[in-house]
């Protein structure tokens, strides 16, 4: 029996089971790929880790610091395993394993942390229209084969949304002899950094097609054309702006979703604007024992911000294991209100001891100045002004426990202006 | 001639001019005007791409400029890490490339990998 289990050993799980770690407890690490790092490792453009080790760095020397950081403490790791189910059964977590050593096996934990990340939207969840060829992938499974596997998708690129993996995927298709022919974004503004749109697209003279999307593919067995229309304010395409592109290659840049699929028997409740689970300050989900970190609960845009998340899940599984008696919980729900996606966490456990925690909130829309605000009930508790507000960026705040008034819900809500 | 460009200083992203005579406009502070006439005079990028390597589990290591080189010289150096191949195994930090176009920076290997 284990006392903890890290599911996936990409930054969250590094982070993860780095603070989760005590000598008395036994630990276990479990990985689906050969090597530890996750998504990091394909991700070798640099900008990483400003916040977190006042240094930039390439994805692949982050996450090499954080296989480093956890290189001395005595925990089990399993490589190259899949977990295909998870259930708890009378207090203890039933863990379905399969490796080549094993086979199929069923291991035992007392606390789980999901830290399985995350996975791209396909064409089928954005319906797009046309043919159905060889051809078309999402960006990050592009930048995969061609940073780890050695393979070039394609000769004639285009891109379809403008989020960071799009961009960057841009750039580096152009610098190994692609020629990419422009990014399309369906709202009238891109999704991605001003530095990445002036490196990565700028640089390369590559268009970007703001208030455009794809309204048609062609190809039988592989790609040959997209055509690109301008939409309107209901992203309606306008007849008559077609463009053509003769493309063997279309990436997609279209959004990312927490990867939890596997854990369903557990059915732990998940939140329909996250995609992710639905947990409290300590990052513990609906079912005692079980948390869950990284973009596995919610798609980060810095990487800094899931190791430093990461860590507070580590942290509360290794209290929640090392407690004597059973505790009881008592929630109050943090919603978001005007102007304001998700927060997270959604509940605030009223029970525990705690100074402060961060919020994670994501506004709707952007603004150069704003303020958020949170209310419980109808009492302002918190302000905090706030500038550069944009949608594609995390914002956070810092809720003490001595700013609560009442066991009353709480709302965060952004105010455009000054 | 007038060039355009965005300033990425800061999350506020002025939209230079920049005319011949270096005279920056639209700038709202001194480090628009400073960034404008690096672009112009002597901008310089990262680069980050990979080479080949006989690791059994991947195909391709990560490498990096250790620090921003002449823009213009990027796809000279991608040409020039075409003719690289490692063998595992290496250490983050390793040169692959030292002093590469004379320019006083080296390129290096940004991951570990085992042999």
């Amino acid at each position: 029996m284990y006392d903890v289990v890290v599911i996936g050993g990409g930054a969250a799980g590094l982070a993860a089971i780095h603070s989760a770690y005590d000598p008395t407890l036994k630990l276990l690490l479990i990985e689906r790929e050969k090597t530890l790092g996750g998504i990091l490792k394909q991700c070798i453009h640099n900008g990483f880790g400003l916040h977190h080790y006042k240094e930039e760095l390439t994805g692949p020397e982050y996450a090499e610091r954080g296989i480093l950081s956890v290189k001395d403490l005595s925990f089990e790791t399993m490589l190259d395993t899949t977990v295909a189910d998870v259930e708890k059964k009378s207090d203890i977590f039933h863990i379905t394993i399969m490796n080549t050593e094993l086979g199929e096996a069923v291991i035992q934990a007392k606390t789980v942390i999901l830290s399985t990340g995350c996975y791209e939207r396909t064409r089928g969840a954005i319906q797009l229209p046309g043919t159905r060829p060889k051809g078309i992938m999402p960006a990050g499974s592009a930048q995969r084969y061609l940073n780890i596997d050695g393979y070039l998708v394609g000769k004639k690129v285009f891109i379809l949304g403008s989020g960071d993996i799009g961009l960057i995927m841009a750039r580096r298709m152009r610098l190994e002899g692609a020629e990419v022919l422009g990014v399309a974004e369906i709202m009238p503004y891109s999704n991605g950094l001003t530095r990445n749109i002036v490196q990565c697209l700028h640089d390369f003279d590559i268009p970007l097609y703001l208030s455009h999307t794809i309204t048609d593919i062609k190809g039988i067995e592989t790609l040959e054309a997209i055509t690109i229309s301008e939409v309107d304010t209901h992203f309606q395409p306008i007849a008559g702006t077609e463009k053509t592109f003769e493309v063997d290659t279309l990436l997609l840049s279209v959004g990312l979703i927490p990867d939890i699929k596997m854990f369903d028997s557990l059915k732990f409740d998940v939140s329909s604007l996250t995609n992710g689970a639905i947990v409290d300050q300590r990052y513990q989900t609906s079912i005692p024992g079980l948390f869950a970190c990284g973009n596995a609960l919610h798609v980060h845009d810095l990487v800094d911000f899931v190791t430093e998340e990461s860590e507070k899940a580590g942290r509360f599984a290794k209290d929640y294991v090392l407690k004597t008696k059973a505790e009881k919980r008592q929630l109050i729900t943090i919603d978001p209100g005007d102007k304001v996606r998700y927060v997270l966490p959604q509940y605030l456990d009223i029970t525990q001891n705690f100074d402060e925690t961060v919020l994670s909130l994501r506004a709707t829309e952007s603004a150069l100045r704003g303020t958020f605000n949170i209310h419980q009930g109808e009492t302002l508790i918190h302000s905090k002004k706030a500038r550069f507000v944009a949608p594609a960026e995390m914002e956070r705040l810092v809720l003490k426990r001595s700013d609560l008034v009442s066991e009353a819900p709480l709302k965060v809500s952004f105010e455009v202006g000054t | 001639m007038k060039k355009e460009m965005i300033c990425i200083v800061c999350p506020v992203g002025c939209h230079l001019e920049i005319d011949e005579n270096l005279k920056v406009q639209n700038n709202k502070c001194k480090r628009g005007e400073v960034y404008a006439k690096k672009e112009i005079l002597n901008p310089t990028r990262m680069l980050t791409s990979t080479v080949r390597i006989n690791s059994k589990h991947q195909a391709r290591v990560s490498v990096k400029t250790t620090d921003a080189i002449p823009k213009q010289s990027m796809f000279k150096i991608m040409e020039m890490l075409d003719d690289v191949a490692l063998e595992v195994p290496v250490n983050l930090g390793d040169v692959v490339i030292k002093n590469v176009l004379d320019t006083g920076i080296d390129i290096v290997v940004t991951m570990s990998l085992k042999a």
